[in-house]
């Protein structure tokens, strides 16, 4: 009786000197750590080895990061009041579609600076990460080098099977940069395609130019991984697709090349989730990622370019690197900027007409 | 007589009381199990009825099952499913058939064995397996390459991201779900049935259709349905080894909700696959008498 009269005082004594701990350590704790969610393959990868780590490490923000980021998903936790992302990567149009359904929250540029940011790669409600391009890529083992003579040289090229006979790949279930180059392969010169794309003959006109050339592709891609895949496995023989993932294949050992003439120029932005957990030690993790020093390290892993100005003074990445980034000053001349506002009002047609041709 | 009826009263209302408590207390050891059906499976199954019926504003509106009607796109994957799933159970039984006859032939011990080979890869990640299929059937892929080398043909053929390529992936996972009950039903045949067929004049073969196929048929019908429905909700394996041209209806449910957010026509596309599919169960029960398939029972 004694005995277990003893132990239960010295289990209580226990608990209460736990709890005490507990107290003290929670009290002296940091926040939580800001959880950030971005996609797998190479984007990933670079965006951690050029920003996360380092901006994580100098602000003494701790992070958790996640694969998988998507806006649906945002969506979703968002409505269903389980929001645990605090920063999400996201296409701009993404963000400009989970914006407009009151997804996401407005950022606040008291705490991030983006007075050296080029004036369209932020809105309210993102933070533009890294400028990338849609191109068309090839087996340089087929059709030749880039700047080689006999390789091709515009979407006019891509959609041409009778001069660069072969296969080729594009985007599945996604209307996302899947109009503009059949416009241009049919003829509209880049100023006029959104113009063009506005009236649902037009639309129509973009659908019938990837119609024929439905029987040469091989296979409709997904994810930018699968881009990559493509063209190291030698799958297809030209693809549409995003430039970094061509790069990072070309590494990899994938002889694979890809122009940035008529290439549409989009950008990846930092959104966060209506009522993200750690709103405000996020929104710091945010003015620290977008600084000029961590996205000079951008082109290092990935050839994306930066939003903020100042990182194409200060970054050590040789001259070469640096003209062949899609936000390069004279590249951007020969690229078509695509237009959310296009987007914000056909998107939702377009995508109902891309996936009748795609179910034919 | 008169005497003995109040006792038999009292007996008959003992049996009745002894009977409802009975009752109550299997309701009682089944009502986990009906709480989770009702809260896993009712509850979601209602409210996505509810949201396929909401339209943008939050009222009633029936826009989500008109866009299904305006774009051809709807109608063709719903056909796409079900030819997917027709095709994919047709190649299960012409291979799962005599796979499990042969299997039942087999004394008990060496059966085992060669059933660890149909459980095996079902016990495999059904992603590893998809992108396993990818990487032997594409232009490159090993297959190809094997059969140029030895010279079975010239130039690579085309056996992935097409049809082709996702009825191989869809049926060898969907096997073992075919194999497994026929397997079972085939081994609960009386042999001596067939012995005594023989007996009686019968050729092996006529044995076969007229005793063993019929007492067969109800693995095989259970077996098929289960592979036939699995189907219709099918994924990853068409969306991996389809390459965007085999697009089922979770394919497109999945294109909605990444491309507009739209809980409503995801929700409305969900409801018509689960009407499709209880239709079907519905008429393959009238047919096949599914109680007795199902459940073991005489019919």
């Amino acid at each position: 009786m004694s005995l277990n009269t003893r132990f239960t005082r010295s289990k209580l004594a226990h608990a209460i000197i736990g709890a005490g701990v507990g107290i003290l350590v929670a009290g002296t704790a940091v926040a939580d750590p800001v959880t950030v969610v971005s996609w797998g393959g190479s984007y990933g990868a670079a965006q951690d080895a050029a920003l996360f780590t380092d901006a994580s490490k100098n602000s003494g923000i701790e992070i958790i990061r996640e694969s998988g980021a998507s806006m649906s998903k945002t969506c979703l936790q968002v409505e269903s009041n389980s929001v645990t992302w605090d920063l999400v990567v996201t296409g701009s149009g993404g963000a400009a579609n989970a914006a407009a359904k009151g997804c996401l929250e407005k950022i606040d540029y008291g705490v991030v600076d983006v007075s050296d940011f080029y004036p369209n790669l932020y809105t309210d409600y993102c933070v533009g990460s890294d400028v990338f391009a849609t191109v068309m890529a090839w087996n340089t083992e087929k059709y030749g080098e880039p700047g080689s003579d006999g390789a091709p040289q515009s979407w006019a090229d891509f959609f041409d099977v009778e001069k660069f006979p072969g296969t080729r790949a594009y985007r599945a279930n996604n209307v996302d940069g899947a109009l503009e180059p059949a416009l241009m392969a049919d003829g509209v010169p880049a100023e006029e395609v959104y113009q063009v794309l506005s009236t649902r003959e037009g639309m129509e006109r973009a659908i019938n130019k990837i119609r024929e050339l439905k029987p040469h592709i091989a296979v409709f891609w997904g994810s930018g991984a699968q881009q990559a895949q493509l063209m190291k496995d030698a799958e297809v023989d030209m693809t549409t697709g995003w430039n970094g993932r061509f790069d990072n294949a070309k590494k990899d050992g994938a002889t694979v090349g890809y122009t940035l003439k008529q290439a549409l120029l989009d950008y990846d932005c930092f959104a966060m989730p209506k009522g993200a957990p750690n709103k405000d030690v996020a929104m710091k993790f945010l003015a620290e990622v977008s600084k000029a020093e961590y996205q000079a390290n951008l082109p290092f892993h990935i050839t994306y370019g930066p939003t903020n100005k100042k990182a194409y003074e200060i970054t050590t990445a040789p001259k070469e690197l640096i003209e062949s980034l899609p936000s390069h000053p004279s590249n951007v001349p020969m690229m078509l900027p695509v237009q959310l506002a296009w987007y914000a009002e056909h998107r939702e047609e377009a995508l109902e007409l891309y996936m009748e041709l795609m179910s034919e | 007589m008169a005497a003995a009826k109040p006792g038999a009263m009292q007996n008959a209302n003992a049996l009745k009381r002894q009977q409802s408590r009975e009752q109550w207390s299997l309701l009682s050891l089944a009502l986990p199990a009906l709480l989770v059906i009702v809260l896993v499976i009712l509850i979601p199954v209602g409210w996505l009825f509810y949201l396929s019926f909401l339209g943008g504003e939050g009222q009633f509106s029936l826009e989500h099952y008109q866009k299904m009607l305006k774009y051809k796109s709807y109608a063709r994957t719903f056909i796409t499913t079900f030819q997917v799933s027709i095709l994919t159970t047709g190649i299960c039984i012409l291979i799962g058939y005599p796979l499990a006859y042969f299997l039942a032939q087999l004394p008990n011990r060496i059966a085992g064995f060669f059933m660890l080979t149909v459980l095996l890869p079902f016990w495999t990640s059904l992603l590893v397996r998809t992108y396993a299929w990818l990487v032997l059937l594409q232009r490159k892929g090993i297959l190809n390459d094997f059969a140029i080398q030895i010279g079975l043909w010239d130039s690579p053929i085309k056996l992935v991201h097409n049809m082709t390529g996702t009825l191989i992936g869809m049926a060898h996972i969907m096997l073992p779900f075919l194999v497994l009950p026929l397997y079972n039903a085939m081994k609960k045949i009386d042999r001596d049935l067939m012995q005594a067929a023989s007996n009686l004049g019968a050729t092996p073969s006529r044995a076969f259709w007229q005793i063993y196929f019929p007492l067969s048929m109800p693995g095989m019908v259970a077996g098929s349905l289960i592979v036939f429905v699995l189907c219709l909700g099918f994924y990853v394996t068409p969306a991996v080894l389809g390459g965007g041209r085999v697009i089922m209806v979770a394919t497109q449910i999945t294109a909605i909700l990444e491309n507009q957010f739209d809980w409503g026509a995801a929700s409305a596309l969900g409801v018509v696959l689960l009407i499709a599919t209880v239709l079907v169960l519905v008429v393959a029960s009238r047919v096949f008498k599914l109680d007795a398939a199902l459940f073991g029972k005489g019919s």
